[in-house]
């Protein structure tokens, strides 16, 4: 069995005793004792006030935290013996804390909470992000309850956003995985989700575990497999993500987090993607979208100049990626001023989908080819940020639409570029 | 006296036609060891030919870099070179060997010293290869970071890894071929020990900043979040 090999002795000890549950809810931590405390405490609040005669655990998967994370998830569960909504509940609520082998990684964590939710049998699994600070109780009931109720297996997050933050998800991720797998799913790269036992179960011993690339960014691996893999998916609005003020991640790992799993998987599920030709909408509780518009400080000029440096710097190595003409276009937009520049939703696709087959083909070192995006996709921000300065929030989603159509439009040409009918480098 | 003319001249000539007589199955086994050993250099260049194109390995030599340095040289490909390169290395071998059996006393120490140096130039000459594939990667992968990381003139901090890792290589190779050893071993010591005390005083004097707040990220017991490039996370 898959689980006996990710999950310790001590552990399946526990869960035996836990016995078998209805829901789980798994809160994969590193060092997040800032925000943890509070996160598990709405989960426990979420669990007994909408799920009050459903056999429910809590388990948290940690990566050997410094700073009293795991003791925190412990004295949020028993503290909430105040809670008035604990005495309501019908069933004992357990809460777990784990330490998973190996080094700290968010895989790792996921893979141990999907094969303890596997062992428990579970019917719904949901998975928390720890540092979702502005976490509601509505939350798990928005996530399980489709699950729990309509036999849905996957269920990704609805968030109301800036209209500028995420913008890797509005100009790549979310175009991207609806033009290719036929799904319209609004956050392919979910901090937070649930699942079925079904989904649980595929997953469970899935040899994506053991794929470098898909282990850098798993979530993003889970909704391509519930796209590729005909399970029903579903999307929950839950509210604002986060807050502006956060510190943003990284834009290397960033992307290969995402981007590098997304073309990676390409490979893996072409069958599926290349038979696909329309797409599909996904049934949503609440809001489809909701962005906020209140202004925000973004360097616009940095970006620009990241672009262009990138561009003359990285010449060599675009061009063992890119076509000629791509390439000369790049270089074109690289030479106009801030103000005349654009980097066009046509151009902007056709760079995506010639990475995506150089990725495919290794022309160079893959990771190289992720990063060789990095200052691409400054280029691109620059462009979304300018042409969404004034707009309101239907032109801002007019405008992903277009994007989206776009990526749909131009597939044809990353199955020729695929199947070697067209030079991408 | 013309009697002991005419004795000499036919005792060198049967001498000579003896000698002759002697070397000629010799010659003749040469002639046989040179033209077998050009049948099997040229079927062991077939088969290296046609296995380094199964493997891609003009692919590896481009990622290496050396696909770009014969093109400038207008020399043909990493393919062509190696199958070619040990093609006259067998029959160059085959050749010696040929001579050998002529019996020729004076060269015989030379051809067994030829035949134990080509285990070491093989050596230097995949040193070499590995040297430019090390090189090829590692500039690249500094040009990236720095492009990333918005550094100041990232085609010379990738142009230096770059000649960082060919010097060691052609040392390495050096070495191994026994090429003026100490010579080349000195002259890469002063140049990786000038740039790398260049590069620690460049750090010391202009990264102090940085490596103050590098250190303070790391050790200070409360952590300030980082500020990042922008206010707003792609994700």
């Amino acid at each position: 069995m898959a689980e006996e090999s990710i999950l310790s002795d001590e552990l399946v000890r526990h869960l035996i005793s836990v016995g078998e549950v209805d829901l789980l809810v798994g809160v994969p931590t590193y060092n997040d004792a800032r925000t943890v405390g509070h996160v598990v405490q709405v989960v426990r609040a979420g669990l007994l006030k909408y799920f009050p005669r459903e056999r429910a655990a809590i388990l948290n998967a940690d990566g050997g935290s410094q700073d009293e994370t795991p003791g925190l998830v412990q004295a949020a569960s028993i503290s909430d013996a105040r809670n008035p909504a604990a005495l309501r509940s019908l069933r004992t609520l357990h809460s777990i804390s784990t330490r998973y082998f190996g080094n700290p990684s968010r895989a790792t964590a996921l893979h141990t909470i999907i094969a303890a939710a596997d062992l428990l049998q579970a019917k719904a699994c949901a998975v928390i992000a720890p540092e979702s600070s502005n976490i509601e109780p509505e939350w798990i009931d928005r996530l399980l309850r489709p699950v729990c109720r309509q036999d849905i297996d996957f269920v990704t997050p609805l968030y109301r956003r800036h209209k500028f933050e995420g913008m890797l998800v509005t100009n790549l991720l979310y175009p991207m995985t609806r033009a290719i797998y036929g799904w319209r799913i609004r956050e392919p790269y979910p901090a937070e989700f649930a699942f079925s036992g079904r989904f649980g179960s595929h997953l469970v011993g899935h040899e994506m575990w053991r794929e470098e690339a898909c282990r850098a960014g798993a979530e993003i691996c889970f909704t391509i497999a519930a796209m590729a893999g005909s399970f029903r998916l579903h999307q929950s609005f839950l509210g604002p993500k986060g807050h502006l003020e956060q510190s943003s991640p990284d834009l290397v790992p960033a992307m290969r987090q995402t981007v590098g799993t997304l073309f990676w998987s390409l490979d893996q599920y072409f069958t599926t993607w290349s038979a696909s030709t329309e797409t599909k909408g996904v049934p949503t509780l609440g809001a489809e979208y909701e962005f906020m518009m209140e202004s925000v400080r973004v360097n616009r000029e940095r970006l620009y100049q990241m672009f262009r440096t990138g561009v003359a710097e990285l010449e060599p190595v675009l061009a063992s990626i890119l076509s000629r003409a791509t390439l000369d276009e790049l270089k074109h937009s690289a030479a106009l001023d801030e103000q005349q520049f654009q980097y066009g939703d046509e151009l902007w696709v056709k760079t995506i989908y010639e990475f995506a087959a150089s990725y495919q083909r290794s022309v160079i070192n893959r990771d190289h080819i992720i990063q060789a995006l990095v200052p691409l996709y400054r280029g691109r921000t620059c462009t979304f940020l300018l042409q969404n300065r004034e707009a309101s929030e239907p032109e801002v989603e007019q405008h992903i639409e277009n994007l989206c159509l776009t990526f749909e439009r131009l597939k044809p040409y990353l199955l020729e570029l695929w199947q070697g009918r067209k030079g991408g480098s | 006296m013309r009697d002991m003319i005419v004795s000499e001249l036919s005792q060198a000539t049967h001498e000579v036609v003896q000698e002759f007589a002697h070397l000629l199955p010799r010659l003749l086994v040469m002639l046989i060891i040179v033209c077998a050993g050009w049948l099997v250099a040229y079927l062991v260049k077939a088969m290296l030919r046609s296995a380094l194109r199964l493997l891609k390995f003009d692919r590896l030599s481009e990622d290496a870099g050396a696909a770009q340095l014969l093109n400038k040289a207008a020399l043909p490909s990493s393919t062509e070179l190696l199958s070619r390169l040990v093609f006259w290395v067998v029959l160059l071998g085959f050749v010696l060997l040929g001579i050998n059996a002529l019996g020729v006393i004076a060269l015989g120490e030379d051809i067994s010293r030829f035949f134990l140096f080509l285990p070491r130039l093989f050596v230097a000459v995949l040193i070499l290869f590995f040297g430019m594939f090390a090189s090829s990667f590692f500039s690249r992968a500094a040009l990236l970071a720095a492009v990333n990381a918005n550094l100041r003139s990232p085609r010379m901090l990738s142009y230096s890894a770059r000649v960082v890792i060919v010097l060691l290589a052609v040392s390495m190779a050096f070495e191994e071929l026994g090429i003026a050893e100490n010579t080349i071993l000195a002259a890469f010591s002063i140049v990786f020990g000038a740039l790398m005390l260049g590069l620690a005083i460049a750090f010391g004097m202009g990264g102090r900043d940085l490596a103050r707040q590098f250190l303070e990220r790391r050790f200070a017991e409360e952590r300030v979040p980082a500020k990042k490039e922008d206010e707003l996370s792609p994700l």
